[in-house]
């Protein structure tokens, strides 16, 4: 079986699952963000009395964090009320910053759980060796008063991934790229398991580039053998006992697919379409209004070092606005303390607090009628950051970097070169 | 549960992402109406004000992709639409439809071979789809067991407080 089977067999009490088959989990911990007051109206509509478990359960407020209107503090104020109403344990207010960062700081994802979130990207900790999956406003309801959920076992499909790209070519790179040839449908319905010498290698924040993306072939969720780097933050953070799952020697896929990034350059997902993928150099003179690095993509202390090695002593370029947005509070504090923040503020970036910033257009930078955005998220759907007539390109946070210095769309390559 | 449907059909492309069919500005709502009144409102503003209610929505290749908004099956509902037959659906999106009682249909093709306003017959026991002005039958993919008991209790809500009321 793969760890995904086991985890899955496991958490229904059967020795073992079947693909397609429709099976109901115990869900290990759950996650709603500041969105979906629908979860608490549903909850209600259901006669929800009390949550499952006070301690299985966070709410996290990360993409109205702080409120930008009257209607998104209505909701913190009601989701503030049903928290110490049902006395969770966990609550993570406008303070704290994306809920898939801020789980895994504290804890709350161990290899092993089965993590069910109210957010798509759920698919990031599949970095830890869990089984995430988002679901929406109604099924968490149901969640949330039975402490179980209804899953069709997905089939499994490897994503092989071997070579070492060019120096300053990054996981989003290489993300972009598989993205690329699988397709933005590619992988509907199916766990993704990404294997190879490139992922082996990667650590903690590039391991969660990979699962987070995921989501956008469609997956249900991802997952990379956990190495001893992540074993190792597992251990220091660990809110409860876990138990790492391995796949069997042998396992058979539903499909392998085999990508050598060997000497890979900058990708970049073009508009309006996250497998819009093309090589950075094919995609022509673009000049850029706005530069975001954020998210629960590409916020981590490690996506702002790499920017502030392209920035450091210099000036990004007259009329662009470079945001930073680190992804949490403890990204915040070590991007200060490590001196990039000062790098990135002396480079003219501004900073903004900890959450998802701008990415679906919720505040915090949107985007006007024309306007153009090189952007370190997850998606560039027409209309994702503000209006409809503004283009999104997807890159790396290092080639955003670039694309700041220079006001157009820019390899970060020659720069991290001569940086070293 | 009526099983057949007959509507006027809203043709759209591949790829009609969750913002597209609810946009994130709006993501603070909460009253149905006012939710149902700004479906799709990142393809065009004015779609929702001239849905018909009942019409059928048709969609291309991974619909409902992106978001695990709920929105966008709650907009979908409140606009008026009877049903959504697609290409394929992302499953976020299949779910949450499902739950709160608007039926999918999987029927590759019919996008490519209908447009706006065609009148569409739906048999979603069945999956067959008919556009009788085209003499266009087409054969899509039965909804499955699960879900078909979830729509039939008239979403998982019904359901749900059903199950607890058993136990």
């Amino acid at each position: 079986m793969h760890a995904i089977e086991k985890i899955l067999a496991g958490h229904c009490g059967r020795p073992s699952v079947q693909a397609g088959e429709i099976v109901t989990a115990r869900v290990d911990f759950a996650e709603i963000n500041d969105l979906y007051l629908q979860t608490l109206v549903s909850f209600r509509e259901m006669d929800g009395e009390r949550v499952w478990d006070r301690e299985r359960v966070a709410f996290v407020f990360d993409h109205y964090a702080p409120a930008p209107t009257i209607r998104s503090a209505q909701i913190h104020k009601e989701m503030r009320e049903f928290v110490r109403e049902q006395q969770l344990r966990y609550h993570f207010d406008v303070n704290a910053g994306v809920c898939h960062q801020v789980l895994a700081e504290n804890g709350l994802v161990c290899p092993g759980d089965i993590l069910v979130a109210t957010d798509s990207h759920t698919t990031t900790h599949g970095a830890f060796g869990a089984m995430g999956t988002g679901v929406g406003a109604t099924d968490m309801a149901t969640l949330l008063i039975s402490g179980e959920l209804w899953f069709r076992v997905p089939e499994i499909v490897e994503l092989r991934i071997d070579g070492t790209p060019r120096p300053g070519v990054l996981p989003k790179d290489v993300i972009l790229f598989v993205l690329g040839k699988m397709r933005a449908d590619g992988a509907v319905y199916q766990a993704v398991d990404f294997t190879g010498s490139y992922v082996e290698q990667l650590g903690v924040a590039g391991r969660m580039v990979l699962c987070n993306m995921a989501v956008e072939m469609g997956a249900k969720t991802a997952y990379i053998q956990p190495n001893d780097e992540v074993l190792a933050y597992i251990e220091r953070r660990a809110a409860r006992p876990y138990q790492v799952q391995y796949t069997d020697p042998g396992y058979v896929y539903k499909a392998s697919y085999h990508f050598d990034v060997e000497g890979l350059e900058p990708q970049v997902a073009a508009p309006s379409s996250v497998d819009n993928v093309i090589p950075l150099a094919e995609a022509g003179t673009v000049a850029v209004n706005q530069c975001l690095i954020g998210t629960c993509t590409g916020g981590r202390l490690e996506d702002f070092q790499a920017a502030a090695r392209i920035l450091r002593g210099k000036k990004i370029a007259p009329g662009v606005r470079l945001l930073v947005i680190p992804a949490s509070s403890e990204v915040l504090r070590a991007c200060m303390d490590s001196g990039v923040l000062a790098t990135l503020l002396d480079a003219g970036a501004t900073v903004s607090t900890p959450g998802c910033g701008p990415c679906l257009s919720a505040h915090e930078g949107v985007l006007a009628e024309g306007e153009v955005c090189v952007t370190a998220s997850n998606r560039n759907f027409p209309g994702r950051m503000g209006h409809r007539g503004s283009k999104l390109y997807l890159a790396s946070p290092a080639t955003v970097a670039a694309s700041a210095l220079t006001g157009y769309l820019t390899s970060p390559c020659e720069f991290w070169e001569e940086a070293e | 549960m009526k099983t057949n449907l007959t509507g006027p059909a809203l043709v759209l492309g591949n790829n009609i992402d969750t913002d597209q069919i609810y946009p994130g500005r709006f993501l603070e709502l909460v009253d149905p109406a006012e939710i149902g009144a700004r479906c799709l409102a990142g393809v065009s503003e004015d779609i929702a004000a001239r849905f018909p209610k009942g019409g059928i929505v048709v969609g291309g290749t991974n619909f409902g992709c992106g978001s695990s908004r709920e929105h966008a099956a709650i907009a979908l509902l409140n606009m008026g639409a009877s049903v959504v037959v697609a290409d394929s659906f992302a499953r976020i999106f299949y779910r949450n439809c499902i739950n709160l009682g608007l039926p999918l249909l999987v029927c590759p093709g019919l996008s490519r071979q209908t447009e706006t306003g065609d009148v569409l017959e739906v048999d979603i026991a069945t999956g067959r789809v008919a556009c009788p002005a085209k003499g266009l039958v087409l054969q899509g993919e039965p909804i499955g067991d699960y879900a078909l008991s979830i729509l039939e209790a008239g979403g998982i809500k019904p359901l749900f407080r059903q199950r607890r009321a058993q136990k």
